[in-house]
C-alpha cells in the first residue's frame, strides 16, 4: 500500500512538480525535436486515411452516438458483460481502485505460482502501476510491445498512449539497446533494431507464465474481449501462456459486436492513420477441450479508479467515449512542445488533461486543466466528438469553486482555488456589468498609461509590454458623433 | 483533405440598414483605431453603425478562467446592451465566438439569449456572407500572410472568409506560412499562467511568419495580434500584424499601412 502512494505522488502533476517538468522539457533540443517530427508525421498520417472530411464527419458522429449509447446504460452493459465472458469462461473482477487491481493480479498469478509476466501493451497496467508492484512481490515483467520495451530498458514510462517511446529516437534507441542487450550489433537501421530487439522477445513469450494485455473493446452481447495491436505481441501474450489476464477500465464495454467494426476503423485511422491495424485479436474463451493451443485460463479485470466519478456528471461523463487513440495529443501544440513526461501523469496531452483529475483528484493536478490555450485542435479531430476544450474548462470551474460547494462533483474541489485571484475576478466583474465603473476604469487606463510597466512577468521575458492607447474607442465614438451633430448644426 | 468545419454554417440576413458594433475590451483600451476602422468600413457600405457607450467585455476572460457566475454576470449585462433586433457585429474571432456560442451554455437557452447570440456576427464573417463584400484595392503590391485564431477558426470560420477578402485584393499574394493552423500561443490567461509553454509556442508562430517573407501579416484577432507583435517587436523584427478591419480599408483607401503594436 505505502509502495501505492509513492507510485501516486510520483505521478501526480503538482504545481510546481509541473513547471520544474516543463522547463526541463522544453530546453531539451532533442526531445523536443523527436515530438515535432513524430507529431508531424502523425498528423499526415491521419489526414491521409481519410477520403473525404464528409467521410470523417459521418464516422465520427456515427462513433459518438455509439460510445454515448453505450455510456448510458453502462451498469447494465457491464453486468451483460460478466454474464457471458463468465458463460464463455472468463472469469471477471472488480476493482475500484488501482491497489485492488495489482493485488487481484498478484493473487491470480500466485496461485498458479507464477514467476515471469510477459505483457501487452496496455495503459491501464501503467495507471495502476503493475510492474513496479509486480516486480516487488518477486515476479518478473516483460512489456514485449516494441515501444514499451524500449521505455522498459530505458526504466522510463510511456510519453505517449500509443507510441510509448515516441520521445526517443533511433539513434537513443540503437545505444539503449547496446547498453542492455547482449551480443547488440550496433545498428541505427530501424528494421535491424526492432529485429534484434524482437529476437529477446520471442525467447521471452515461450518462458513466462503469465501473459498480460489490455482491451479495446468488451462485447458486452458476445462475451468477447478485442485487441487491437501491430506486432503480434498481443496475440502472443494471450495465446502462449497458460494464464492470461486482461485488464481494462469500465468504460472499454460496448453493446454490440457491430458497434466494433465504425469503432476499430476510427481508431486505427485516427491513431497511425491505418485503415486497420495488423493484429486484430477477439478472445472469446479460454483453451476448450480438444483444442491445441490458447491459455488455460482467461480472466479480466475492469477497474473503476475515478471514472464512475466522471460517470455520475453528465457533462463529465463524456470524457468516458475516449476510445484512447491518440489523435488529441498528436494534434495539441502544449504536447508537441513539451512531449509527453512533463505532464507528470499516466496519461498525457489532452485526455490526460481530462482524465487524470478523475484518477487522481484535483490537488494533484490542478495545473493539467490550466495547460491548455483552448485552441480546440484536439476536439477537432477526436473521433468520439469529445468537446474537449469545454471538458477542461467545467475542470477549471471545478478547480476554482470554493471547496466547501455542494454538491461535490469532484475529489479536490476547490484546489485551484486561491482568495486573491477569487477576488479579483469578483472585482472584475463589478467593473465590467457597470458601464459608469467600466468608463472610469477606462478612463484610469489611458489617463496613466505612462505608469504601465516595462515589466510583466513572464509575458515580457519574450515579449515587449502593450500600451494602453491615449483614448478609448468609447471616447473616439463619442468625439466623432459629436464632430457630426456640430457640423451637422453649423449646415442647419 | 481540407480542414471543414460545419459549426459556422448558417443563415445569413439580408443586408441590414443598421448594424451593433461590439468593440471588445482589447480594442477599446488598446487598438481603438481598429474598432474605428471597422465602423468606417461598414459606413461605406452605407449601413448605420451603433455603438452602445454601455459595453464593456464579452466575459471571456473570466469565463476561461473558471469563474463560471462572473463571467455570467458580465455576458448578461453585454446582452442588455444591444436590445434592438438588428446584427451585432464583433471585430473579434474569439469574443464572437463566446458570444454566438459560449453565451447559450452560460446564460442558459432562453428566448432572449437565443436570439442574440443567433445576431452575433464576426467582422470577416458580416463582411463576406452578409454585405457580400468586393473590395476595390488601390494599395501597392504586397506579399501578406494571416493568422487565424483558434476561436475564429473553429468557431467562426475566420479562416475562410478572411482569406477570401484578402484572396480579393488585386495587388495582394496570400501567404500561406508553416503551421498556419497552429495556436500562437495567446489563450489568454494561459500566456501568464503557463509563460513558458505560451513563450515556445509564439517563437514558433512568429518564426514561421517571419520566414513568409510578408510585409506584414494580418488578423481578426487583437489577441493573437497582442502576442505575436509583442514577440516580434521584442525580437526586432521588422513584422507587424494589422487587423484585418484596419487592412481592407488601408487597401481599399490607398493607404500604406503601419501595423499595429
Amino acid at each position: 500500500m505505502k509502495h501505492i502512494i509513492e507510485e501516486e505522488s510520483k505521478y501526480a502533476a503538482s504545481a510546481k512538480a509541473f513547471r520544474a517538468n516543463v522547463a526541463r522539457d522544453l530546453g531539451n533540443e532533442e526531445l523536443r525535436s523527436n515530438f515535432r517530427g513524430a507529431m508531424d508525421y502523425l498528423m499526415d498520417k491521419r489526414k491521409s486515411a481519410f477520403s473525404s472530411e464528409d467521410e470523417l464527419e459521418v464516422l465520427r458522429e456515427q462513433c459518438k452516438l455509439i460510445k454515448q449509447r453505450c455510456l448510458a446504460k453502462l451498469p447494465h452493459l457491464l453486468e451483460q458483460l460478466e454474464g457471458n465472458l463468465e458463460r464463455n469462461g472468463i472469469k471477471v473482477h472488480w476493482a475500484e481502485t488501482i491497489t485492488e487491481a495489482n493485488e487481484i493480479i498478484a493473487q491470480l498469478i500466485a496461485d498458479k505460482k507464477g514467476s515471469s509476466v510477459v505483457k501487452g501493451k496496455s495503459m491501464v497496467s501503467e495507471e495502476t502501476a503493475l510492474n513496479d508492484y509486480l516486480e516487488e512481490r518477486n515476479v518478473e515483467c516483460l512489456e514485449s510491445d516494441m515501444g514499451e520495451y524500449i521505455v522498459q530498458l530505458a526504466k522510463e514510462h510511456p510519453s505517449h498512449i500509443i507510441m510509448p517511446a515516441i520521445h526517443q529516437n533511433k539513434k537513443q534507441v540503437a545505444k539503449l539497446f547496446a547498453d542492455n542487450i547482449e551480443g547488440f550489433e550496433y545498428s541505427t537501421d530501424v528494421d535491424t533494431l526492432i529485429q534484434q530487439g524482437r529476437e529477446v522477445l520471442r525467447n521471452k513469450f515461450c518462458q513466462a507464465d503469465v501473459g498480460i494485455s489490455g482491451v479495446n473493446f468488451a462485447v458486452a452481447e458476445t462475451g468477447t474481449l478485442c485487441l487491437v495491436e501491430n506486432e503480434g505481441n498481443g496475440r502472443m501474450c494471450t495465446t502462449i501462456p497458460d494464464l492470461h489476464i486482461a485488464i481494462t477500465g469500465i468504460e472499454k464495454v460496448v453493446e454490440h459486436l457491430s458497434d466494433v467494426p465504425p469503432l476499430l476503423s476510427l481508431l486505427t485511422r485516427s491513431a497511425t492513420g491505418q485503415a486497420i491495424s495488423t493484429y486484430f485479436n477477439m478472445i472469446s474463451s479460454a483453451r476448450k477441450p480438444g483444442e491445441k493451443d490458447g491459455p488455460q485460463e482467461v480472466h479480466l479485470v475492469l477497474l473503476d479508479n475515478g471514472r464512475s466519478q466522471a460517470f455520475a456528471d453528465e457533462e463529465l461523463k463524456q470524457t468516458l467515449q475516449c476510445i484512447r487513440c491518440g489523435a488529441c495529443m498528436n494534434h495539441c501544440p502544449v504536447y508537441t512542445r513539451i512531449g509527453g513526461h512533463a505532464y507528470g501523469t499516466v496519461y498525457p496531452g489532452p485526455i490526460g488533461k481530462m482524465v487524470s483529475p478523475h484518477m487522481l483528484g484535483l490537488e494533484a493536478t490542478t495545473n493539467l486543466p490550466t495547460a491548455s490555450t483552448l485552441c480546440g485542435a484536439c476536439g477537432e479531430v477526436c473521433p468520439v466528438k469529445i468537446p474537449i476544450p469545454k471538458i477542461l474548462l467545467r475542470l477549471r470551474q471545478e478547480s476554482v469553486k470554493p471547496k466547501s460547494q455542494q454538491p461535490e462533483v469532484m475529489k479536490g474541489q476547490g484546489a485551484g482555488r486561491s482568495s486573491v485571484e477569487a477576488l479579483i475576478w469578483k472585482v472584475w466583474a463589478q467593473v465590467h456589468k457597470s458601464p459608469t465603473m467600466y468608463a472610469l476604469s477606462m478612463w484610469g487606463l489611458t489617463r496613466f498609461r505612462f505608469l504601465m510597466p516595462k515589466k510583466l512577468g513572464g509575458w515580457t521575458s519574450v515579449r515587449t509590454a502593450p500600451k494602453p492607447a491615449a483614448t478609448t474607442l468609447h471616447q473616439r465614438v463619442k468625439a466623432k458623433q459629436e464632430k457630426a451633430k456640430q457640423s451637422q448644426q453649423e449646415r442647419g | 483533405m481540407q480542414q471543414l468545419n460545419t459549426q459556422h454554417l448558417r443563415d445569413y440576413p439580408k443586408k441590414p440598414k443598421q448594424v451593433y458594433l461590439f468593440g471588445t475590451c482589447i480594442v477599446d483600451s488598446f487598438f481603438p483605431d481598429t474598432g474605428m476602422d471597422a465602423i468606417e468600413l461598414l459606413e461605406r457600405e452605407g449601413i448605420e453603425v451603433i455603438y452602445p457607450q454601455g459595453q464593456s467585455c464579452c466575459g471571456q476572460p473570466a469565463y476561461n478562467s473558471g469563474y463560471k457566475d462572473e463571467a455570467k454576470a458580465v455576458a448578461l449585462s453585454q446582452v442588455k446592451q444591444f436590445p434592438l433586433d438588428i446584427p451585432v457585429v464583433v471585430v473579434s474571432g474569439s469574443c464572437g465566438g463566446m458570444m454566438r456560442h459560449h453565451y447559450l451554455d452560460l446564460l442558459g437557452d432562453d428566448p432572449e439569449i437565443n436570439n442574440f447570440c443567433q445576431r452575433v456576427f464576426e467582422l470577416t464573417e458580416f463582411l463576406v456572407h452578409v454585405l457580400h463584400l468586393k473590395p476595390v484595392d488601390q494599395g501597392p503590391k504586397e506579399k501578406v500572410a494571416l493568422h487565424t485564431s483558434c476561436a475564429a477558426r473553429r468557431e467562426m470560420g475566420v479562416h475562410l472568409t478572411g482569406n477570401k477578402l484578402i484572396s480579393q485584393l488585386a495587388n495582394v499574394e496570400l501567404v500561406i506560412h508553416d503551421y498556419e493552423s497552429e495556436c500562437c500561443g495567446f489563450g489568454g490567461t494561459f500566456a501568464v499562467k503557463h509563460a513558458d509553454i505560451s513563450a515556445a509556442m509564439v517563437a514558433d508562430k512568429s518564426k514561421h511568419l517571419v520566414a513568409t517573407d510578408a510585409v506584414r501579416y494580418v488578423s481578426a484577432d487583437h489577441g493573437c495580434m497582442m502576442n505575436i507583435n509583442g514577440a516580434l517587436d521584442y525580437q526586432k523584427q521588422s513584422l507587424r500584424g494589422e487587423h484585418i478591419a484596419s487592412y481592407l480599408l488601408n487597401r481599399i483607401k490607398g493607404n500604406s499601412s503601419k501595423g499595429s503594436l
